[in-house]
C-alpha cells in the first residue's frame, strides 16, 4: 500500500529494493503488478462511468430530434443544430426562473453565513455559560426533525407560501456547516482575542475586526458549501412556491422531465415548435442548468475538500 | 476572550471574586457575556421556530387537524392515527420498501468508498489519482433534479442503457416503467453520485496511518493484502464507525427527493417508500394528521436507530459520535 505523506513515497525502481527501501511490501511482486494494471483499468472505468452521462447529455442537447428518437445519439451529437438552444433560451419564464435561482441563492446564502457564524463564534467560546445546551439544541436537529407535514403547515400558517422567505429561511442553518465552522474558531490562538480585549475591544469588536478578517478561507468556504445546496434545492421551492414566476430553475426543469406538468412551464416552447421536440429541450435544459455548476467547479473544489476535511477533525 | 472583563480561565479560578459572586451565576454570567448570548438570538430564534415548533406541531398526529384551522389540530383523538396507520396493508408495503431500499443503499453506498479510496491510495502517479478524484467528486455538485433526468434520458428507450440492450441483442426496456427495475436504477444512481465524495474522509485518514506500522507488519512477513487487512483498515477504522452511524441515522430517509423525482404509479410497488407515502397522504389527499402520524413514527424510529448504533459502536469498538 502506498501512502501519500511526503517522504514515504522514496525509491521505487526494483533496483532501489535493499534496506533503504521505505515502501510497503517485500518486493514488487508479479501479483502486484498485475494488480496495479486492474487498478488502473478500475479507475479509468470510474472515470469513464462518472463521466458518460454529462457528455451523452450534450450530444443529445446539440443532436436532431429524429436521430434521438431513433436511439442513435450517445457521444456524438447526429444531425448537429442550435434550434434546442434556441428554442430554450427564448423562453422568457425560462430566464424568469434562471434569475429566481440566482436571488435565492444570493439572499439564503447571506442570511446563512450571518446566523452560522454569529452561533459557530458563541459555541467556540467554551467557558460561556450554558453552552452545552447552545450546543445541544443544535445537534439534536441533525437526528430529529419535525418532519414534513408540520413543516408545512408552519410555513403555511406563517403566511410565507409564495415568497422569497419559504425558500431562504427555514434551512438557514446547516449544523454540519455550523460544526465545521466552530472548530474553525476553536482553532484559533485565543491570545489574539485576550490582547483584544485588553485593548478594550468589546465582544462585537472582536468578532468584527479580530476573528473574521482571520477567517476568509472558513466564511469563502461556508459561502460555498451554502451557495451549492440552495442553488441546487428544489424541494421547498417546489412544495411552498406555487407561481411559475417565482420558481427556481430547478423546479423548471423537474416540472419538464415530469412531463405532464411539463407543457404548461415549457409552454412557449412547445407551441412554437413541434411537440415532440420534447428530449432535446429536455437535454438543452439539462445543460444549462448544469453549466454553472461545471463551470466553477474546477475552482471551489478544492475548498469543499478543504471544508469537509474541517469538520471531520470534531466529528 | 470573550468580553473585555474576562480574564483568562486559570487566574480567574484563583481570584476569590467568582467565589463571592457563586450565588447567582447566572446573573453574572449574563452580565460578563451578554454580548455573545446576544449573539445566540437570532439563530436561537431561527431552531426554535424551524426545527422545533414543527416537532411540537406532531401533536396533529393525535389530534383532528382540518386544512385552515387551528395549526394544532381541533380536538384530540388519541392513538387512532397511529392505530389506522399500523392496519393500513398499504403503509406495510411501503415500510417494507423503505427497510429494502435502505439496506441496499447501506449495502452499497457505504463500503464502495472505502474500496474506491483504497484503491485510490494504491495509485503511484499523482496526477492521476487526482484527476480520478476530481472527476469523481463531481455528481456530488449536481442537484437531484439534474440526477434524475440525466438518469431518465440514459434510461429512455432510446436512450444510451437500452442502445447497450438492443446492440447485445436484447429488447428494449423501459426501466423506469418497470417495478423490478426501480431498485437497480435506484441503487446505481445513488452510488453513481456519492461513492466518489464518500472518500474524501477515507483518504484523509488514510494518510495519517502511521508508517512504522506497515514497517513492523513487514518484518512479520505480511504481504501487501495482510498489510491492508490488519494495518490499514484498522487505521480507518473510527472513520468507518463513524460514517456507518451517520449512514444508518438517514436510513428511513431514504432519498426522498430522488425518489420523488423518479418514481412513477407503476413502480410504486417497489419505489413508494414512507416519505413518499406520506407526502401524497398530505398533499394530494390532505390527510394532515394521518401524514403526520405516520412522519413521527418515521423520525422516532431514525432517532431510535441513531441512538441505537452510537451506544453499541461504543460498548464494542469504542467510537461514538458523542
Amino acid at each position: 500500500m502506498v501512502t501519500v505523506a511526503p517522504g514515504t513515497a522514496g525509491p521505487k525502481t526494483p533496483a532501489a529494493r535493499p534496506a533503504s527501501r521505505r515502501r510497503r511490501g517485500i518486493r514488487p511482486t508479479r501479483g502486484y503488478r498485475v494488480f496495479q494494471a486492474v487498478n488502473a483499468v478500475v479507475l479509468t472505468l470510474v472515470v469513464v462511468v462518472t463521466l458518460y452521462p454529462f457528455v451523452n447529455i450534450v450530444a443529445r442537447s446539440l443532436s436532431d430530434e429524429a436521430p434521438i428518437i431513433a436511439g442513435k445519439v450517445n457521444l456524438v451529437p447526429q444531425g448537429f443544430n442550435l434550434t434546442a438552444y434556441r428554442l430554450v433560451m427564448s423562453d422568457p419564464m425560462f430566464w424568469t426562473n434562471y434569475r429566481n435561482t440566482v436571488v435565492y441563492t444570493v439572499v439564503a446564502t447571506a442570511i446563512s453565513i450571518v446566523l452560522t457564524t454569529c452561533y459557530a463564534y458563541v459555541l467556540s467560546k467554551h467557558q460561556l455559560k450554558g453552552r452545552g445546551v447552545l450546543v445541544g439544541v443544535a445537534v439534536f436537529t441533525m437526528f430529529f426533525s419535525g418532519g414534513l407535514i408540520p413543516n408545512y403547515v408552519l410555513i403555511t400558517s406563517l403566511g410565507m407560501k409564495n415568497s422569497i422567505w419559504a425558500v431562504v429561511l427555514p434551512n438557514a442553518i446547516n449544523v454540519f456547516n455550523l460544526l465545521v465552522m466552530k472548530a474553525f474558531f476553536e482553532s484559533l490562538p485565543v491570545e489574539l482575542e485576550e490582547a483584544a480585549a485588553v485593548d478594550g475591544l468589546s465582544t462585537y469588536g472582536t468578532l468584527l475586526r479580530i476573528v473574521l478578517p482571520l477567517s476568509k478561507a472558513i466564511i469563502a468556504t461556508m459561502v460555498l458549501f451554502y451557495a451549492v445546496s440552495f442553488w441546487n434545492s428544489w424541494f421547498t421551492a417546489f412544495l411552498y412556491l406555487d407561481q411559475q414566476d417565482l420558481l427556481p430553475v430547478t423546479v423548471y426543469l423537474r416540472n419538464l422531465i415530469a412531463g405532464a406538468t411539463g407543457a404548461q412551464s415549457a409552454g412557449g416552447v412547445a407551441e412554437s415548435d413541434a411537440v415532440q421536440a420534447a428530449a432535446t429541450i429536455q437535454a438543452v435544459t439539462i445543460v444549462l442548468t448544469t453549466l454553472p455548476i461545471l463551470a466553477v467547479y474546477p475552482f471551489i473544489q478544492r475548498f469543499f475538500v478543504s471544508g469537509v476535511m474541517l469538520g471531520a477533525v470534531k466529528g | 476572550m470573550t468580553s473585555p472583563t474576562l480574564l483568562p480561565p486559570p487566574p480567574a479560578a484563583a481570584t476569590p471574586a467568582p467565589v463571592r459572586r457563586r450565588r447567582h451565576p447566572w446573573r453574572r454570567a449574563l452580565r460578563r457575556d451578554w454580548q455573545l448570548y446576544s449573539l445566540a438570538v437570532l439563530p436561537l430564534l431561527f431552531f426554535l421556530v424551524f426545527r422545533y415548533l414543527p416537532m411540537i406541531g406532531n401533536v396533529i398526529a393525535f389530534r383532528r387537524f382540518s386544512p385552515g384551522g387551528s395549526v394544532f389540530g381541533e380536538y384530540w383523538v388519541g392513538l387512532r392515527y397511529f392505530r389506522l396507520f399500523l392496519a393500513d396493508p398499504t403503509f406495510w408495503q411501503v415500510f417494507t420498501n423503505t427497510l429494502v431500499l435502505g439496506t441496499l443503499t447501506l449495502l452499497f453506498c457505504f463500503p464502495l468508498p472505502i474500496v474506491l479510496a483504497l484503491l485510490l491510495n494504491e495509485v503511484r502517479a499523482r496526477r492521476l489519482k487526482r484527476f480520478v478524484q476530481s472527476v469523481s467528486y463531481l455528481p456530488h455538485f449536481l442537484s437531484i433534479v439534474i440526477v434524475a433526468a440525466m438518469v431518465m434520458q440514459l434510461l429512455s428507450m432510446d436512450g444510451s442503457v437500452n442502445q447497450l440492450v438492443r446492440a447485445v441483442g436484447g429488447e428494449g426496456v423501459p426501466f423506469l416503467q418497470q417495478p423490478g427495475w426501480f431498485r437497480a436504477v435506484y441503487v446505481s444512481s445513488e452510488v453513481w453520485q456519492t461513492v466518489g465524495w464518500g472518500t474524501i474522509l477515507y483518504l484523509a485518514a488514510l494518510t495519517t496511518i502511521d508508517e512504522n506500522l506497515y514497517e513492523a507488519a513487514r518484518i512479520d512477513g505480511a504481504n501487501r493484502w495482510r498489510q491492508t487487512w490488519h494495518v490499514t483498515l484498522p487505521g480507518i477504522r473510527p472513520t468507518m464507525v463513524t460514517l456507518l452511524i451517520l449512514n444508518i441515522g438517514t436510513f428511513m430517509a431514504v432519498g426522498f427527493e430522488k425518489i420523488l423525482l423518479l418514481y412513477n404509479p407503476l413502480t410504486y410497488p417497489t419505489a413508494d417508500v414512507i416519505s413518499t407515502y406520506l407526502f401524497r397522504l398530505g398533499f394530494e389527499s390532505s390527510n394532515f394528521s394521518y401524514a403526520a402520524a405516520i412522519g413521527l413514527f418515521e423520525a422516532v424510529i431514525g432517532l431510535i436507530l441513531v441512538l441505537g448504533a452510537n451506544t453499541i459502536s461504543r460498548r464494542t469498538v469504542g467510537t461514538s459520535l458523542w
